[in-house]
């Protein structure tokens, strides 16, 4: 199986902090690939630098046969045409309503009439259990509807890729367990390829084929969720058991309580 | 000690070229793309409704109170030299050559122009901007040009409305409340006002306030850092630009139109 998305020795920094360093990724079509790892890991970046909203300093991301970071801006606009990002609060247009806001790409994008842009409205939002929701502003509804609404948007022009930034963040279990089974149905009915940013392990290992770990910029676990489930690796181990103590510190790195407390001094 | 003095002059001075060198690729891309507007002419509508329209009232009153107080200060002198006829003329020509562009201007930077910058950033705050751009629609067409045209568009007839406005606070303090001759308040005004000199070169700066003024909101709301301090911070950086920017371009325009 060909991949859609093929990241090779990509390396991206802001100023002199390395954010990620020699990541080597693969996202098989069809498939929902999880990125996974905790706050600061690098996890949005990877998001980013394949929308083209970053450029690497090093190496590249292919997207359909096309290394994103080398397209003029023109051929980048058509290449996220086949894109779709959910991010993480929705960002949905609060001057628009929810109709407005799913029918923004298909008015932006194809001549369709408005009569059909009014069916294909409609089925999007039918598919996420809002088509009622339609005429309420982003101000009337929950922020799990409004991840749904956005999960329409993002799909509204079908595309081939679709990209979620931390899409369980801040839901109530009800709502992340919708969400979560919207994205593995959706991936499936639309024959769609998911990247799944999150560090939600529950519903991550739910619908994800393959998953990815990351820590400070690189990767450090990668294979399946069963796999990822027995894995003796202590960063997995760590992360995916929720254990406090293992090789991911509580503090930030720096100076000791005892130095900062000028205990050291009095000794 | 010398050389970080040095070094951060250095990087003060570069930084500045660099901001100032973005802005000018933001403006002249903005304009490039603004061609696209004609596809969607309902954006700049619904744009000149908000950003015009509901900077209309504050316009006519300001106006209306600045005329009567040019009015009411200009018979006070006026009247010292037996000149209280030419009332009317110093009226129209105070409006439309400087104060009509110039307090529009002020005002709509202070009304309009933070509301712009405000929601631009709000915007960028809450990824809506990025959003546009991972659906491949750019937002500095589809955000900042529409809004760019409507303050311009609106800046020159908010101070057309201004002055107009003005004459008549000018008129009902000067001739109806203190008794100034009808006649001569308009005819000396008739006679001495130039339309092309006065009231053209009036309109001209207004237009060039205008599109000064919204560029700077946009811009200052388009570079704002996602922050709520930062937003803020912008919000009043657009307000002191804004009101620096005018002055200095007002002094030149009037070097420029009006010296011989």
């Amino acid at each position: 199986m060909s991949n859609l998305v093929e990241i090779r020795d990509l390396h991206f920094s802001y100023g002199k902090r390395a954010i990620l360093s020699g990541l080597r990724m693969d996202f098989p079509r069809g498939k929902v690939v999880a990125v996974m790892g905790g706050s600061g890991s690098g996890k949005t970046t990877v998001l980013r630098l394949i929308g083209g909203q970053l450029r690497p300093q090093k190496g590249g991301v292919n997207v359909d046969g096309q290394i994103v970071h080398q397209l003029k801006t023109k051929e980048l606009y058509l290449l996220r045409r086949k894109m779709g990002m959910l991010f993480q609060h929705g960002a949905l247009f609060t001057d628009l309503t929810v109709y407005e806001n799913v029918a923004f790409p298909l008015r932006e994008h194809t001549d369709l009439s408005e009569e059909l842009i009014r069916d294909l409205v409609l089925m999007k939002l039918h598919a996420v259990g809002l088509r009622n929701a339609a005429p309420l502003k982003p101000a009337e509804i929950s922020g799990g509807m409004a991840r749904r609404v956005a999960l329409a948007r993002s799909i509204a022009l079908d595309p081939e890729l679709i990209m979620y930034d931390e899409p369980f963040a801040g839901l109530d279990p009800i709502s992340m367990g919708v969400t979560a089974n919207l994205i593995r149905n959706l991936n499936d009915a639309l024959g769609s390829t998911t990247i799944l940013v999150s560090h939600d392990v529950k519903e991550s290992f739910m619908i994800a084929d393959y998953v990815y770990f990351l820590s400070q910029g690189k990767i450090v676990a990668h294979g399946t969720p069963q796999e990822m489930m027995v894995s003796t690796d202590p960063y997995v181990k760590q992360f995916v058991h929720a254990e406090t103590d293992g090789p991911v510190p509580f503090h930030y790195p720096g100076k000791s309580l005892a130095d900062d407390l000028g205990l050291g001094a009095r000794r | 000690m010398m050389r970080s003095f040095l070094t951060s002059v250095g990087g003060g001075a570069r930084d500045y070229v660099e901001s100032v060198g973005f802005a000018a690729r933001t403006f002249f891309t903005m304009i490039g793309l603004s061609p696209g507007i004609l596809r969607r002419p309902r954006l700049l509508v619904e744009q000149l409704h908000i950003i015009g329209n509901y900077s209309l009232l504050i316009i006519t009153l300001s106006g209306l109170f600045v005329g009567m107080v040019l009015g009411l200060q200009g018979y006070y002198t006026l009247n010292k030299y037996g000149a209280s006829e030419s009332l009317g003329l110093l009226v129209a020509l105070g409006l439309t050559r400087e104060l009509g562009p110039v307090i529009t201007a002020l005002l709509f930077a202070g009304r309009a122009g933070t509301s712009l910058t405000a929601e631009i950033g709000l915007m960028k705050a809450g990824e809506q901007l990025s959003a546009m751009e991972m659906m491949a629609v750019n937002p500095i067409q589809r955000v900042l040009a529409p809004r760019f045209w409507a303050g311009a568009i609106s800046v020159p007839l908010l101070a057309s409305i201004f002055s107009a406005v003005g004459i008549l606070g000018g008129w009902l303090v000067g001739v109806q409340l203190i008794g100034v001759d009808e006649g001569a308040f308009w005819s000396q005004m008739q006679g001495g006002v130039d339309v092309w000199k006065d009231i053209f070169n009036g309109f001209v700066k207004s237009v060039v306030f205008g599109i000064a003024i919204t560029f700077i909101a946009l811009y200052q709301g388009y570079e704002a850092n996602p922050t709520p301090e930062d937003v803020s911070g912008a919000t009043t950086r657009t307000v002191v630009i804004s009101s620096l920017m005018i002055w200095w371009l007002d002094f030149m325009l009037t070097a420029l139109m009006f010296s011989k």
